[in-house]
């Protein structure tokens, strides 16, 4: 059962929880394989997508997700919203909730934004990425996609390479792996990884290929350009030689069945190569699909039960 | 503890059972186009006896699904939603469906269970076979296969325990405490 009214993050949820959710996630992909998908489940209910930072995947994952469970959806871009007649974020949601949004999906650039959301408004909040704290719904569908095609988490060697310290893609998926019983190993250049990632009991490695040794898992992280404006990163180039994962290496240092997993989207050239981004060993595509099973799950669960998630 | 009576034995079950399977050969006269529809979780060991027996009279091999009606169902707002997985390994399209399901009550879960039917194509019939009706239906909804009419209080429970699932066969009348 889950027992939780928000999904925050993966840090404070519970194994049991989690498996749950996959279980959940696993039904829901029968009706994405119908000729008609569309399941009457959440009719008269609306879920609002409030999206303070750009985003393709995760915001129509999520819409998609709320249609074919037959619930209606608002969308809410700040450029073309009241926010830009200074509008507070608190004055936004009441509003919104006002109008009857059941169900909340906020992305912010603050971390903390949708822990502040769940405390002003009496209906769920889903974080779908919040600063540099974390994104849970992406941590879910990758497990989702690692469960599928590994049959299993526990026991797993996953490596997540790149920006460890500005991503919040990181962040989940290292709480879920490691909850899951899988083993994370974390590798970037030194001045990406942020001190005390220890205590979460993954472990720190600044060069990729002890890092890549034996992993049965490659997360590939996105290099976002702004790092080197700021000074972190010399080069891009520098970065793709160091860092990139390419096919030598993974036949190089890891076993024959290795998965290679991005979260999009992909920088072709710089953190992966292309072959390796086209390999049959890389999952992308099935970590998109499983996005919206997953999300069809987290909203089934929450909207359901004796009170629709109100509080 | 609550009062039980046994309302159906191992013996009852299995010759009410056999009895439908005749009966659904005799009013689908044959088995051309013919698939059973288990409806989770009680429902669908029955379909695969059903279909086990109709295929040993009958020289043949039925089709048999499985059906998850949690997203159909229209109280939501009052259960703690737990989501279990539809399998159909066929084409509804012009079949003879047979939904069968252990206790007919209020007549709600087979709409629902009628409603994801329609929703994977659009079956030539759909029958309705159960091991047990109870009663109280809701919707003008009847079953076209009846393996005992129960006649119930609507505080009594029925409970219809499989050896597929419960490690016997039995059918239970569970009547409440007098207060």
């Amino acid at each position: 059962m889950l027992q939780r009214r928000h999904i925050l993050g993966l840090e404070e949820m519970t194994p049991e929880e989690i498996q749950f959710v996959l279980d959940t996630a696993d039904s829901m992909k029968e009706i994405l394989s119908r000729p008609i998908k569309k399941v009457p489940a959440l009719r008269g209910r609306t879920v609002c997508t409030l999206f303070y930072e750009p985003s393709t995947r995760t915001r129509s994952s999520f819409e998609l997700a709320a249609k074919i469970l037959s619930a209606d959806t608002i969308s809410i871009t700040p450029s073309t919203s009241s926010v830009v007649k200074g509008e507070s974020f608190r004055d936004t949601l009441l509003t919104l909730q006002a109008m009857g949004t059941d169900l909340f999906v906020i992305r912010h650039q603050c971390s903390g934004a949708p822990l502040f959301a769940s405390k002003i408004v009496s209906v769920p909040v889903i974080n779908a990425g919040d600063g540099m704290h974390e994104h849970p719904t992406q941590g879910l569908l990758d497990l989702l996609t690692l469960r599928a095609v590994k049959g299993r988490l526990s026991g797993l060697k996953v490596t997540i390479v790149g920006d460890i310290a500005h991503s919040r893609v990181a962040r989940s998926n290292i709480w879920g792996f490691t909850k899951m019983g899988a083993s994370v190993r974390l590798v970037g250049p030194p001045t990406l990884i942020p001190l005390g990632l220890e205590a979460t009991g993954a472990k720190v490695y600044d060069r990729l290929e002890p890092a890549l040794e034996g992993a049965d898992v490659v997360y590939v992280l996105r290099i976002q350009r702004e790092r080197m404006e700021s000074g972190l990163l010399p080069s891009l180039r520098e970065y793709t030689r160091l860092y990139g994962i390419t096919p030598e290496r993974l036949a190089k240092l890891t076993p024959a069945d290795v998965v290679v997993m991005h979260p999009g989207p992909m920088n072709r050239g710089v953190e992966i190569s292309p072959e390796v981004a086209d390999a049959g060993y890389c999952v992308v595509t099935e970590q998109v699909a499983n996005g919206v099973a997953l999300r069809m799950a987290l909203l089934y669960l929450l909207l359901g039960g004796a009170d629709g998630g109100k509080e | 503890m609550a009062h039980e009576a046994r309302a159906m034995d191992e013996n009852e079950i299995r010759r009410a059972v056999t009895r439908i399977a005749h009966e659904i050969i005799e009013k689908n006269k044959g088995v051309e186009r013919l698939a059973l529809i288990g409806i989770r979780t009680r429902g669908v060991p029955l379909a695969e006896r059903l279909a086990k027996l109709i295929g040993q009279f009958e020289g043949c091999v039925v089709p048999v699904g499985a059906l998850d009606i949690s997203m159909y169902r229209d109280d939501l707002h009052t259960r703690q939603p737990v989501v279990g997985t539809t399998e159909i390994p066929f084409d509804v399209n012009d079949m003879r469906i047979v939904l069968v399901d252990e206790v007919f009550y209020t007549g709600r879960t087979i709409r629902a269970a009628m409603d994801a039917v329609m929703d994977l194509g659009r079956p030539a019939v759909i029958q309705l076979a159960v091991l047990v009706d109870r009663g109280h239906r809701e919707l003008p909804i009847r079953p076209d296969y009846v393996g005992k009419n129960l006649p119930t209080a609507r505080s009594e429970e029925v409970v219809v325990r499989l050896k597929e699932l419960d490690g016997e066969d039995a059918v239970i009348i569970r009547k409440p405490n007098r207060v």
